[in-house]
């Protein structure tokens, strides 16, 4: 029977004492947990707080890679834990909440501030013709080039490995302007200037310095980098030639 | 704590943020209280689509409101109610172009129109779908709304109890699992828009925080759970992990595949084929399985999309693929996927009105949670979607009504302090590090015996051996103790919690399905083959006793389609 050896990160403030920013205590636990033909990350954890240490956090949900909940760091890699499969990783499994977020305990990170970022960026389609009796028509062509950024399942891994993020705490991060892209890039959305003060700025768009930490990261494969450079463009479009996409 | 609202909705996915819009519209202060954020929902994992008849494609010139509700009560194989299938049908369209007015990405037709796909036991293509990830992006886009409006979200928040006081509820008690504090909310009107109890099986697709606890909570109150015996099993889930397959696949084209290489649904549904409801198809790979005809003996068929090219499958089902690559390390363009039948939508839950209201006052319920009935004894693909969005905004509505007519007053400083400590001491009860039974095991036991007993076919004697061992389950999960002994973000804790809601769900299951003696819809009877409208044309409902259920029934509201044998 093939064994999964993990090694967990621990933090718990009443043992550790506080932690602030993004420190780690750099104290583990380690597990060795049989299993019969499958294992992903997510099922170990479950393993180890049914059988041998009820006391790990961590957060979950779908377990099916949709929901982002999972999102962590493991053998040095950006992970969905639940995506994680041990028959792929040699050796042992190192699990670590995502990095640079401040935590709450164990696996579990603070995820406020990268939702205060996301809904900053004002999220939602901005309308400001009249609501048509049915559907907005959209060709094909133009829903293509939603594609990329509506598969963003906000999971933090993007944001967690930004350098610039790290250095920077006011920088919006890949998530928010990938989520920004994603409106602006819509033939529906009418925001014309109404997103520019919050993105085309030091804390938007031009702190990203084309590092593509987040293009590695993402579970789902997306391109936040692209996204930015994209937003760099319409803005010098807009604001040069009047021209909104 | 000092929490308090006008409206709390317990649960943050897409039936609850619906009604979080509606309220706010009208003018209410409320909140939305979940155990984790809204965008992490199990509203995000559907995939196939969000039925509607707008006629977008050319050939479903011929479909119509009045069809989609026919569609939908021979569905349900007549056990839905035809008053709130009415409202659900009507609505859809408006419902739907909202939507989309508001940002979901629908994939389109080349005249710009939302594109209609052919979901299961519809006459028409009416399922408006965006890829195959139709819940996420609804999901996304109802959550930005939300956030359009300033919505006040509570969220690592479990609910465990409800404040219910002179037959009127006034407010909710959660475990804040990031503060490790105990929090009573103070409120006129509460809402239960917690999803579905999927986890009381092992192969389910549900998310494994869908465990039935809002469905508890009401019950416990006094509100009867209706249907419970009604549990769709989705056809082809993924087989290992049971994750959702969707209907679309079928929708696109796919072909089921027995071990003999044959189109099976010939023999059980041969003008409807793999586009027969869910029901039908889910018995008919569930009887090829146990005929011996599973791929290489094994209790799963072939779900081949093969014959659509990587084109179709890269446009239409991109999600498809990315879990089959890495959930079944294969890939669809080149291999057939390997599914079985699992547990997928809880058509039973808390009694509700048309209008989303219970028998408590002030407390309200929608989405999966709720039983309306709007899907009787089975659901079509593209309906629960619709659910959300129609129910959503009726429960907002109903909530907001109530509270512009009600005198009554939210839990005090009084009643919610008192109600803090009561669940204060009740924790405290709880937590016992040396405790000798586990968690896992008991709940490992429950959900074998609903995998066993109360799955796709059913006997007497497999539903008595069920009813039996998970009464004796029921009672041990009251000496069960939680052996975390911190309160921040005691996971061990919000799962012993969510055991003693799954076993409740399952018994209640359990014991609707042994007193149920016809077939209909999901629920199948090798015992009691035949639907039997004359004895059983009436819901089930399930009122909580410390014993165990107590049922009851009430008859089904019919309407302008008579009951007719159901061939598909």
């Amino acid at each position: 029977m093939p064994e999964a050896k993990l090694r967990i990160n621990r933090y718990d403030p009443a043992i550790d004492g506080p932690l602030s920013g993004g420190r780690r205590t750099g104290r583990y636990d380690e597990f060795t947990i049989p299993y019969e033909k499958s294992l992903t990350v997510l099922e170990a954890l479950f393993a180890v707080q049914e059988g041998f240490d009820e006391t790990p956090s961590f957060r979950y949900c779908c377990r099916s890679s949709i929901c982002g909940s999972c999102a962590m760091y493991i053998n040095g890699h950006y992970r969905l834990a639940c995506q994680t499969n041990a028959r792929t990783i040699e050796g042992t499994i190192t699990i670590e909440p995502l990095p640079h977020m401040p935590l709450v305990k164990d696996l579990v990170c603070d995820m406020d501030a990268f939702f205060a970022k996301y809904e900053l960026i004002k999220p939602w389609l901005i309308r400001n013709s009249k609501a048509p009796e049915k559907e907005i028509h959209q060709s094909p062509a133009w829903r293509s080039k939603l594609d990329m950024p509506i598969d963003c399942i906000l999971c933090g891994c993007c944001y967690s490995s930004c350098p610039s993020v790290w250095y920077d705490e006011d920088y919006l991060g890949p998530a928010a302007l990938l989520k920004t892209y994603r409106f602006e890039v819509d033939s529906r959305d009418e925001a014309r200037r109404e997103r520019l003060p919050y993105f085309d700025n030091e804390r938007g768009t031009y702190r990203c310095h084309t590092i593509t930490n987040c293009v590695e990261a993402c579970p789902k494969e997306l391109n936040p980098t692209e996204g930015i450079q994209w937003l760099k463009r319409a803005a010098v479009r807009r604001r040069l030639l009047g021209r909104w996409k | 704590m000092d929490h308090q609202h006008d409206l709390v909705i317990v649960g943050g996915g897409l039936a609850g943020l619906r009604a979080a819009i509606e309220a706010t519209a009208r003018g209410m202060d409320c909140a939305v209280v979940s155990l984790v954020h809204p965008i992490r929902s199990h509203s995000g994992a559907a995939q196939g689509g969000v039925n509607a008849s707008l006629r977008n494609q050319p050939d479903s010139q011929e479909d119509s409101i009045d069809l989609h509700a026919f569609d939908t009560v021979k569905g349900s194989d007549y056990l839905g109610d035809q008053d709130a299938i009415d409202l659900l049908v009507q609505a859809a369209p408006t419902r739907v172009f909202e939507m989309e007015n508001w940002g979901t990405p629908f994939s389109r037709n080349e005249n710009g129109t939302i594109a209609q796909r052919n979901l299961g036991g519809a006459q028409y293509a009416r399922a408006c779908y965006a890829a195959d990830k139709t819940g996420h992006y609804l999901l996304q886009t109802m959550y930005e709304r939300a956030v359009a409006d300033g919505l006040r979200v509570y969220y690592d928040y479990f609910v465990e109890e409800l404040i219910v006081d002179d037959n009127t509820c006034r407010g909710i008690v959660a475990y804040n699992m990031r503060g490790g504090t105990i929090e009573a909310f103070g409120a006129r009107a509460v809402l239960l828009a917690t999803g579905g109890a999927g986890r009381a099986y092992g192969r389910s697709t549900s998310a494994i925080i869908n465990t039935g606890g809002g469905m508890v909570l009401a019950y416990r109150a006094g509100v009867p759970l209706r249907d419970m015996e009604f549990v769709q099993f989705h056809p082809t889930t993924l087989y290992g992990t049971n994750i959702l397959m969707s209907e679309g696949c079928r929708g696109e084209g796919g072909y089921l595949v027995n071990s003999e290489g044959e189109r099976f649904m010939a023999n059980y549904a041969p003008s409807f084929m793999e586009l027969a409801p869910r029901d039908v198809v889910a018995r008919s790979i569930q009887t090829e399985i146990d005929q011996g005809r599973g791929i290489d003996g094994q209790s799963y068929v072939h779900l081949d999309l093969r014959h659509l090219g990587e084109a179709k499958i890269a446009e239409r089902l991109p999600g498809i693929r990315d879990l089959c690559i890495h959930f079944a390390a294969s890939d669809p363009v080149v291999d057939p996927i390997q599914v079985q039948p699992g547990q997928h939508y809880s058509m039973g839950g808390i009694d509700v009105t048309p209008e989303c209201q219970t028998s408590i006052a002030g407390l309200f319920a929608a989405g999966e949670c709720a039983c309306v009935s709007v899907h009787g004894a089975n659901r079509l693909g593209g309906n629960s979607l619709l659910e959300t969005l129609v129910f959503g905004k009726i429960a907002g509505d109903t909530a907001c009504d109530y509270l512009a007519s009600t005198k009554s007053a939210p839990a005090d400083d009084a009643l919610r302090s008192s109600a803090e400590k009561a669940l204060e001491r009740r924790i405290a009860g709880l937590i016992n590090h040396d405790a000798k039974e586990t968690v896992g095991d008991l709940r490992a036991k429950v959900t074998a015996i609903m995998d066993d007993y109360v799955q796709v076919y059913r006997t007497e004697e497999g539903l008595t051996q069920a009813v039996a061992a998970l009464r004796d389950l029921r009672e041990r999960c009251a000496s069960v103790k939680v052996r975390s002994t911190s309160m921040l973000f005691n996971v061990d804790l919000v799962r012993t919690l969510e055991l003693f809601s799954i076993v409740e769900v399952a018994l209640a299951g359990a014991l609707g399905a042994l007193a149920r003696q016809e077939s209909r819809g999901a629920h199948a009877r090798k015992d009691f083959p035949k639907r039997d409208d004359a004895n059983w044309m009436k819901h089930t409902l399930a009122h909580f006793k410390e014993e165990g259920p107590r049922l009851d029934y009430r008859p089904v509201t019919l309407g302008r389609f008579e009951p007719q044998e159901r061939k598909y």
